[in-house]
């Protein structure tokens, strides 16, 4: 079971409380990750990662155990205690615009 | 009883604006969608309980919403719009060709003859229609495809397609408009196209006179005149009466002929509606005063009208897609602007009440008669 932190807009659109738990099969990886959220909230398709392309939208960040993830492969295995679920997977509205 | 419901898209979220026929009392609900910009809300002709918005950000991309109960609830429906076939290059600002990329959607337009129906005008500039409510989403490539699209740039809001208007007695045929390639028309429901920017003159780009490059703000139209159709170019009020084949400037005495919004009278084809802007360089209204102007001899003689609207120190501007007319009658008028004023006038624009004064910055303005 993998926690994820979505962003609050994001929480809004998809009418979710607090964290998101998932399971994923075989190796936790960000697209993993991703492809069992935007499975479960198909409406979050397209808002994290680019309908065409799949990568990661400019102004979206994944963080996680204090570390940004962002520029990681996405199929990279996340940190242990992200895919252990003793730490969340966070994704980040970016700083950005005034 | 009649009534009418204004759908304002503003830069942090969507606003319901309902009154009654007489249109002097007002209730507002919102914001829907807060935070997220509301580039355009507009309802179907034949269910109005039936209400698109395109909701968009620069952080989560672009989503379209839809409601069936007049915007009290609403659902995402399709928010995937993939370029047919390999997209190919228009011209980028330095003028090498880039890749079509989407950006968002601008203006949603219900389909007049089929509820399912709805065409979406997006950025980089295409037509896309819906034929199921917005869930999946096709383009209608013979506009991109006709030719002159690598010769499209944009202008600097984007390279949007921002306009569409159907003729309600012959729904093959559309006009629909891009900034800043120009207006085009299709007479077969969208299979081909044809520009139509004939008498079009534009000092900022290359040709003057150019085939393509135009950067048309607005179209409007009355249904009873379909060939004719009155455009707010960049600089210059114009009109064409064979539907775009040529065009000639009806800019008359306005105080300046730039401007974003143009709309038509609901009963009479031959009043227009403009809302001069200062210049390219100042986007505000002329002179600190906050004026529509109207003409009844559809363009050249044109009048202000001020009388309940700010005549000093007001410096907002007034988008494109943000000015509507209901259908009553006298038909009321109704805008937003950049400082979060939308303002209703329900006598055709002798007089107007600001309906709300302090909402975001205005991006468009419909409204929906209801019976």
């Amino acid at each position: 079971m993998i926690r994820v932190v979505l962003p609050g807009p994001l929480r809004s659109l998809a009418r979710i409380d607090g964290e998101v738990q998932v399971d994923v099969e075989g190796r936790a990886t960000q697209r993993a990750i991703l492809d069992a959220i935007e499975s479960r909230y198909p409406m979050l398709r397209g808002t994290i990662r680019d309908y065409g392309t799949l990568k990661r939208r400019p102004f979206v960040r994944f963080y996680a155990c204090e570390r940004d993830l962002s520029h990681e492969s996405p199929d990279e295995a996340v940190p242990q205690a992200v895919a252990e679920g003793k730490e969340p997977f966070l994704v980040i509205g970016a700083v950005a615009g005034g | 009883m009649s009534g009418v419901r204004v759908l304002v898209g503003t830069k942090k979220g969507a606003f319901i604006l309902t009154a009654d026929g007489k249109r002097e009392s007002w209730n507002v609900s919102g914001p829907h969608f807060p935070g997220w910009e509301i580039y355009h809300m507009k309802g179907s002709p034949l269910n109005p309980d039936r209400i698109y918005a395109s909701q968009t950000s620069g952080w989560f991309g672009q989503l379209v919403q839809r409601s069936d109960d007049g915007g009290k609830s609403w659902e995402p429906v399709g928010n995937k719009f993939a370029y047919d076939g390999v997209p190919g290059t228009h011209q980028w600002y330095d003028g090498t060709p880039h890749p079509w990329e989407f950006k968002r959607v601008w203006h949603l337009e219900p389909s007049t003859t089929d509820a399912e129906s709805v065409y979406a005008g997006i950025e980089d500039a295409a037509l896309f229609q819906s034929k199921d409510g917005g869930k999946e989403w096709s383009e209608l490539s013979g506009l991109r495809g006709h030719g002159s699209g690598p010769r499209w740039s944009p202008g600097a809001g984007g390279m949007c397609l921002h306009t569409i208007l159907i003729d309600q007695n012959n729904p093959d045929r559309i006009y629909i408009a891009i900034s800043a390639a120009g207006a085009f028309r299709t007479d077969d429901g969208g299979k081909t196209w044809k520009p139509i920017n004939q008498g079009l003159r534009s000092e900022y780009i290359p040709d003057p006179n150019a085939e393509v490059g135009h950067c048309v703000h607005h179209l409007a139209m009355h249904q009873s005149k379909p060939n004719t159709v009155f455009m707010q170019k960049h600089w210059d009020v114009m009109r064409t009466d064979n539907g775009g084949d040529t065009w000639h400037e009806v800019s008359g005495d306005l105080p300046t002929d730039f401007g974003f919004v143009i709309d038509v009278h609901a009963h009479q084809p031959e009043t227009v509606y403009v809302v001069p802007i200062k210049s390219d360089a100042e986007h505000y209204v002329h002179e600190g005063k906050l004026r529509v102007f109207r003409s009844k001899s559809g363009g050249n003689e044109w009048e202000p009208l001020t009388k309940g609207l700010p005549q000093k120190d007001c410096y907002v501007n007034v988008l494109r897609d943000a000015m509507a007319i209901d259908s009553l009658d006298p038909c009321g008028v109704y805008f937003g602007t950049s400082g979060g004023q939308v303002y209703g006038s329900n006598d055709e624009g002798d007089s107007w009440q600001p309906l709300v004064r302090d909402l975001p910055g205005v991006l468009s303005v419909e409204v929906q008669t209801l019976q």
